[in-house]
C-alpha cells in the first residue's frame, strides 16, 4: 500500500523547494532571532519565577525552538493549500499511489524542513550566549522536535482539508497558531497564568513539547520528560491519523 | 472495446447539477471531443473520469475500471492535461517530469528514455534545465502535454489543451494530438469551447450545454443535420417571381427572405451559385451580392441549444459563479 518511491519523491520535492527559496529560510530565521535578541536580552536580568538560578535567555531558547517548529510545521501542513492554489495538487492526486503515501511524503518533507529550522534556531541561540549541554541532550531534543513537528503537520493537514482558500490561511494563523504559541509556556512559566487560562494551556500540545525541549536542553521540566514524551507521542500519532484521514476525504479538483 | 463507458453520470454542487445524467461511450483509439461553453460541465465530467471528483450518482468506467471503486487502476491507465497549469514552478521542466514518472513507478533507465523522448516531442529539450517559473505560457502547456504522455497512457484526457495559446502554438499542439492518436492509438478525450478545434481534431463530438449532452456524433454528420450550406443572395427588384421559381426547384431545401436577402439552404452550394444567378436574371431580379456559408459546429450548437456558444456563456455566468462558490470558495477564474 505504501509506495516508498512516492514518499521519497514527495520528500525530495519539498527539499528542492526549501533550499531554492533561500530568502525564505533567512526570513523564517528573522523572527526567532528577534525574539531571542530583544525578549531574551531585555528580560535577561529578571528572575524567572520557579526557574531558580536559570536566566531568561536560557529559559527562552527551548520556547523559541518550539515556536519555530510550530510555525514551520503548520506551514508545511497547509502547503497543500498552495499546491491547490497553483494547481499542482491535482498532479499529485491523479498519480496512482495510495493517499497514505502522499500524506507520509508530505510529513517526511515537512518534518525535515522543521528539524532544519529547529537546529538553525539552536545555532542562532549560540549568538546570544546559549550553550548546549551534551550530545545526548541534543538527541533528546531532536526527538521532541520530531514529535512536535509531526503533530502540527497533522493539524495543518486537517485545516488544509477543511479550508479551501488563502483567506482561511490567515484566520488559522491568527486564531489558532498564535494562541497555541502564547498558551504553550514558550515565553514564561505557566504558573503565572490565572487558573482558568491554564486549562487551555494544558490542552495545547505545544505545552508538552516546549516543556520536553526545556527538560532536554536546560534540565528544567515542570512535568518530567517522560510524561511529556508520552503525551507528545500520543498526540503526534493521533494528529497524523487525523490529518491523513481528512486529507483522504477531501476532493482535490 | 470501449475505453470509456458512462451511464447516467451526475455531479451536483449544492443544488446545482454541474453534470446531469450524462451517458456515452468512447471506443478504444477514438479522438472524442466535449464541446460546449465554459460552465457546461466538461471539466467536471473529465475530473470524475480522472478520479479527482466523486460522482453524485451514476457510473463511469475508464479502461474497464470503475472510477469510484477501482481508482488506482483507473489512475494507472490514464494521463491528463489540466485546464489550469499544474506544474511546480520552483522545479525545472525535467524535474517536473522526473517527479511525475517516479510517481508512476518507472525505473531510472526507462524514466530517462521516456523523458528525453517526450521533451523532444514538444521541442523543450533545450529548456529542460530551466525552472518552470521562467517558461512562457506556451512552453508550460507543451510541458504539461509532455507530462501527460510520459507514462504512455491508454487514455489521455486533455482539458482545453490550447486555451490561451497563440495560433502557431495551437496548430503545433493540434498536430501532436492528431499524431499521437493516429500513430500510437491513444484514446483521447478532449474538451474545448473552440468550434474549429473540435471540428479539426475530433472523430466524434458531444455537444454539451448546461450539464447535459445536446447531441453526439461525427462533426460531419452533425453539420449535415442542418441540411447543407446556406447561400445568401442580396437582391434588388420585384422578388415574387424569383421566390416562386426557387420554391419550384427540388434542390433548395429551405427558403427565407428577410430585408432583400434570400437565405437558401442546399447541398454543395458552390455548384449551385451560377444556376441561382441564372434564375434571378430570368425573373428580372438584380443580384447585388452572393455569400456562401458552409455550416460550422457553431451553427450546430445554435441548432441544438437555440443559442450561440457566446450567448450561452454569458447567460451561464451566474451558474458558473454558483458552481465556483459551491466547489471551491474564493477561487474565480
Amino acid at each position: 500500500m505504501i509506495s516508498l518511491t512516492a514518499v521519497y519523491v514527495l520528500w525530495l520535492r519539498e527539499m528542492k523547494r526549501y533550499f531554492r527559496a533561500k530568502s525564505r529560510i533567512l526570513g523564517s530565521l528573522a523572527i526567532p532571532f528577534f525574539f531571542l535578541a530583544f525578549l531574551g536580552l531585555g528580560f535577561n536580568r529578571m528572575a524567572v519565577p520557579g526557574a531558580g538560578s536559570i536566566n531568561y535567555i536560557k529559559y527562552l531558547v527551548p520556547g523559541i525552538v518550539g515556536m519555530s517548529l510550530l510555525f514551520q510545521s503548520i506551514f508545511a501542513g497547509l502547503s497543500v493549500l498552495w499546491d491547490r492554489e497553483f494547481g499542482f495538487l491535482k498532479e499529485i492526486m491523479v498519480a496512482p499511489v495510495s493517499r497514505v503515501s502522499i500524506v507520509l511524503g508530505r510529513i517526511a518533507g515537512g518534518m525535515t524542513t522543521a528539524l532544519i529550522q529547529g537546529l538553525l534556531v539552536l545555532a542562532i541561540s549560540f549568538l546570544v550566549g546559549f550553550r548546549i549541554k551534551s550530545v545526548p541532550a541534543v538527541l533528546l531534543a531532536l526527538l521532541f522536535m520530531i514529535l512536535v513537528s509531526t503533530s502540527f503537520i497533522g493539524l495543518g493537514l486537517v485545516f488544509a482539508s477543511k479550508i479551501k482558500d488563502m483567506q482561511g490561511y490567515s484566520i488559522i494563523m491568527n486564531f489558532v497558531v498564535f494562541p497555541l504559541f502564547f498558551l504553550s509556556g514558550a515565553l514564561y512559566p505557566l504558573d503565572n497564568l490565572p487558573a482558568w487560562l491554564r486549562i487551555f494551556s494544558y490542552l495545547d500540545p505545544l505545552t508538552y513539547g516546549v516543556d520536553g525541549l526545556r527538560g532536554a536542553l536546560i534540565g528544567l521540566s515542570s512535568r518530567g520528560i517522560l510524561v511529556d514524551l508520552l503525551i507528545m507521542t500520543a498526540v503526534s500519532v493521533l494528529m497524523v491519523f487525523l490529518g491523513a484521514w481528512s486529507f483522504d476525504r477531501s476532493e482535490s479538483a | 472495446m470501449d475505453d470509456i463507458r458512462v451511464e447516467d453520470l451526475t455531479r451536483k454542487f449544492g443544488d446545482l447539477a454541474a453534470v446531469d445524467h450524462v451517458s456515452f461511450t468512447v471506443g478504444s483509439g477514438e479522438l472524442f471531443g466535449l464541446l460546449g461553453p465554459n460552465g457546461a460541465g466538461k471539466t467536471t465530467t473529465i475530473n470524475m473520469l480522472a478520479t479527482l471528483l466523486r460522482p453524485t450518482s451514476g457510473r463511469a468506467e475508464v479502461a474497464g475500471f470503475d472510477v469510484s471503486r477501482d481508482r488506482d487502476r483507473v489512475r494507472r491507465a490514464i494521463g491528463i492535461v489540466f485546464q489550469e497549469p499544474a506544474l511546480d514552478s520552483q522545479l525545472t521542466g525535467r524535474e517536473n517530469l522526473e517527479f511525475h514518472s517516479m510517481m508512476y513507478g518507472m525505473g531510472r533507465e526507462e524514466r530517462r528514455a521516456r523523458i528525453d523522448e517526450v521533451l523532444a516531442l514538444v521541442e523543450l529539450t533545450e529548456k529542460a534545465g530551466v525552472r518552470v517559473q521562467n517558461y512562457s505560457g506556451g512552453m508550460k502547456r507543451r510541458l504539461e502535454i509532455a507530462r501527460g504522455l510520459v507514462q504512455q497512457p491508454r487514455v489521455l484526457f486533455l482539458d482545453e489543451p490550447t486555451l490561451g495559446l497563440d495560433a502557431q502554438t495551437r496548430r503545433h499542439i493540434w498536430d501532436y494530438i492528431k499524431k499521437l492518436n493516429r500513430e500510437r492509438g491513444v484514446t483521447i478525450i478532449l474538451t474545448t469551447h473552440y468550434m474549429e478545434e473540435a471540428d479539426y481534431l475530433c472523430g466524434r463530438v458531444a455537444i454539451m450545454d448546461r450539464g447535459a449532452f445536446a447531441a453526439i456524433d461525427t462533426p460531419g454528420r452533425l453539420k449535415d443535420l442542418l441540411g447543407g450550406d446556406v447561400v445568401s443572395l442580396e437582391v434588388e427588384g420585384t422578388t415574387g417571381a424569383l421566390e416562386a421559381e426557387l420554391r419550384a426547384t427540388d434542390w433548395v431545401r429551405k427558403i427565407k427572405f428577410h430585408e432583400d436577402v434570400f437565405s437558401l439552404t442546399m447541398e454543395k452550394g458552390e455548384r449551385r451559385i451560377p444556376e441561382l444567378i441564372g434564375l434571378a436574371q430570368k425573373a428580372g431580379v438584380t443580384v447585388n451580392s452572393v455569400l456562401l456559408r458552409k455550416p460550422s459546429l457553431e451553427d450546430v450548437f445554435l441548432h441544438f441549444t437555440g443559442k450561440t456558444i457566446r450567448e450561452s456563456e454569458a447567460s451561464q455566468g451566474e451558474r458558473n459563479r454558483a458552481m465556483m462558490r459551491a466547489h471551491r470558495p474564493g477561487r474565480g477564474r
